[in-house]
């Protein structure tokens, strides 16, 4: 299989569903935290070294190998807001049915028939990139990346931010990117090598637990999350 | 004892049912700064507190508190003041390990005062509570980031559940100096000095679920994939870190 | 992990006319066009005019989350169990077209949870003249305009009004007041459609939705077939 997978899986018109959630972005504007391009920036930063990582972290897991039904459970207790695993789980769904249509494999299909309701995204994510033939840092690269990529498309659209300075924030998170993807796959490893779950980062952000469960209770909202 | 490399030091507490309808404490053990005490409880409920012997932690220190609560015993365990997390003389972190385990039937209500991070401090703090499916627990923890006005210190605080060896929670947060970045921001604190949880753990929970529900805009009550639930907060200050707590038990243990 | 669940999980293939368990599914049928044409009347009136001979569901893709869910549960045109809403991050042509994941999600679930359906509505928000609807979504697609949004949209032409499998000009009552030729739009629509046909109708008069009902029926004819 060819790298080039890797453009594909994390190219933002891969259809898997990210295009409708916010990432939180949508509460942390309406909340006034989030107004221009310095906000942003310092909203995917944090975002990125708490759900990103431990996105990346489960995703390598799953593209090295690790029981994805067990990683699916470790995903649960690192998302303790219902909404977010709810939103984990519907995007999960989306990426399988993405995943299995591109990158058909018989791991893909037995997770599906785990969780026909859907897996938590990153760990679908992981074992879609096992499937393209990618290796676990590419998978810790591209849950890393959809965890910034995510709020700064939707920044852009909710305050008209100027694609340009949203587009920056994200450039010049690459060297933090690279780090979060060193360190995912490092603890993947360790869990595979160790075989403790534990292992895994639990990296959390109070504010996007608080948000997203007061979000999905708006009755007018532009994104799912 | 406290030596250039910090203080190393452990305290255990166990309860156990004492065959009276109440609960004994066979093991009440202190080292260093850690000095438990048992204090007056209410009817079969057994309550200690922790009492603070000396200063701390400090940079170095390594200080772990196992508290085991058997079958059908009842324990309250609280703190007289708040912890104060410090620097000390080696540039060490310091540590911090809570260790719990709750037998069938039996019940622990952890509520220990504010930790607070001091500037200049470096504190790893892990509270891990393993659980028999059929053990209640109430667990408090509240982080404020520096004393009044001050700059917090470096902080990471890991929290662990697990019932019946499945872990229904695991949360790490980290802050202050040298943590990743953006902790500060508009996704994790946003300028937030006190943050808080409870976690309630209670066989009902197998029967029926607590709604979500938000308290405010601060707090709110999560269900969590297991038996359990988890109450977040975040606020300016301890004190009201400490309301929010304080409300959103009482709409938990109203429902 | 339970390899032996008799849940096969969602189909890889999107387009396909088949359920899971082998038996038909619903046909699907798209409604878009620009905002304010009538396509949520249009959903409404057709809800009433087939509810009692078919087995029918909705599903909204609205840009402020459930507004058009709303509209029809208050019209109460279909138990609220047949209405869903569709989250579209602001917007509905990705949601359509580009990335219909969440879509098929919902078309499904709505089979699953109240079905077996005959007809799936599928409605777009609002959106602009090139919104069309994906095959891998739905079997057929309706595009609605209105005599108010200017005559001279049929002349104008665009993917929605050249390709949609039926157009329908709206509100054809205004007509008079808003000084739009009525007969000019037929044939601007023609010319720009060749044999794909036009409806035009006002859901104020006695016929009301009927020809697109009876459209509908023809088309669920030969998808039974």
């Amino acid at each position: 299989m060819s790298r080039a997978a890797l453009l594909v899986l994390a190219d933002g018109r891969f259809p898997a569903g990210g295009h409708a959630h916010s990432g939180g972005v949508e509460a942390a504007v309406r909340a006034g935290r989030v107004t221009a391009a310095a906000d942003l920036a310092e909203f995917c930063r944090g975002r990125l070294h708490t759900t990103g990582l431990v996105s990346a972290a489960l995703a390598a897991a799953a593209a090295l190998g690790t029981d994805p039904v067990a990683l699916d459970a470790a995903a649960d207790a690192r998302t303790p807001a219902p909404a977010l695993r709810t939103a984990a789980r519907r995007l999960g769904r989306q990426l399988m049915r993405a995943a299995r249509a591109t990158w058909p494999s018989p791991e893909l299909d037995a997770l599906a028939r785990a969780f026909p309701k859907g897996a938590h995204q990153p760990v679908v994510l992981g074992l879609t990139a096992r499937s393209a033939g990618l290796e676990p840092q590419d998978a810790a690269y591209c849950a890393a990346y959809e965890s910034v990529g995510g709020p700064a498309t939707a920044a852009v659209r909710l305050l008209g931010l100027d694609p340009f300075d949203a587009t920056g924030v994200l450039a010049r998170l690459a060297p933090e990117l690279d780090r979060v993807a060193d360190r995912a796959v490092e603890a993947a490893r360790e869990v595979r090598d160790e075989g403790r779950l534990d292992a895994l980062p639990a990296a959390s952000a109070p504010l996007l637990e608080l948000t997203a469960q007061a979000h999905a209770g708006w009755p007018v909202r532009l994104f799912a999350s | 004892m406290r030596t250039t490399s910090g203080v190393r030091a452990t305290a255990r507490v166990h309860a156990r049912r004492d065959g009276r309808g109440g609960t004994c404490l066979p093991v009440l053990d202190g080292e260093g700064p850690l000095a438990p005490r048992r204090t007056r409880g209410t009817g079969d409920e057994a309550r200690v507190t922790l009492v603070g012997a000396m200063s701390g932690p400090l940079g170095g220190d390594r200080l772990t508190v196992e508290t085991e609560v058997g079958e059908g015993a009842r324990l309250r365990v609280g703190s007289a003041a708040a912890t104060i997390a410090l620097p000390g003389q080696t540039k060490e972190e310091a540590r911090y390990d809570v260790r719990i385990t709750v037998a069938d039937d039996g019940e622990l209500r952890w509520l220990p005062e504010q930790l607070i991070s001091a500037g200049g401090s470096d504190l790893y703090v892990t509270t891990r509570a393993d659980l028999a499916p059929g053990a209640r627990l109430v667990l408090r923890e509240e982080q404020v980031l520096g004393r009044a006005g001050e700059e917090p210190g470096r902080l990471t605080s890991r929290l662990t559940v697990r019932i019946g060896g499945g872990c229904v929670l695991d949360q790490e947060l980290s802050c202050g100096p040298g943590a990743p970045g953006g902790w500060d921001g508009p996704a994790v604190l946003a300028g937030h000095r006190a943050v808080g949880q409870v976690v309630v753990v209670h066989p009902r929970y197998g029967e029926r679920m607590p709604e979500a529900r938000m308290l405010g805009e601060g707090a709110a009550v999560l269900p969590l994939a297991g038996p359990a639930v988890l109450v977040t907060a975040l606020a300016p200050d301890a004190l009201c870190l400490r309301r929010l707590l304080d409300e959103a038990l009482a709409v938990l243990e109203r429902d | 992990m339970h390899l032996d669940h008799t849940h096969s999980g969602p189909a890889a293939v999107s387009a396909d006319a088949h359920r899971p368990d082998g038996t038909r599914r619903a046909l699907r049928v798209g409604l878009g066009g620009p905002v304010g044409s009538g396509k949520t009347a249009t959903v409404a009136a057709l809800c009433r005019a087939l509810r009692d001979e078919l087995s029918l569901a909705v599903v909204t893709n609205d840009i402020y989350t459930r507004e058009d869910a709303e509209f029809l549960l208050r019209e109460a045109v279909l138990p609220p169990e047949r209405i869903a809403a569709v989250e579209t991050g602001a917007c509905p042509h990705t949601a359509i077209r580009d990335d219909i994941s969440a879509n098929l999600e919902a078309v499904e679930d709505l089979e699953d949870e109240v079905g077996p359906l005959d007809l799936i509505l599928v409605e777009s928000g609002g959106d602009n003249l090139t919104a069309t609807f994906s095959k891998g979504l739905v079997d057929a697609q309706i595009f609605v305009i209105d005599v108010a949004g200017g005559d001279d949209i049929p002349r104008k032409g665009g993917p929605g009004v050249a390709t949609a499998d039926l157009l329908v000009v709206n509100k054809t009552d205004l007509a008079p007041y808003v000084g739009s030729d009525l007969a000019r739009m037929a044939a601007d629509a023609e010319a720009q459609r060749g044999e794909l046909p036009v409806v035009l109708q006002s859901l104020r008069q006695e016929a009301g939705v009927r020809d697109v009902a009876d459209w509908v029926r023809g088309r669920l004819a030969a998808w039974a077939a």
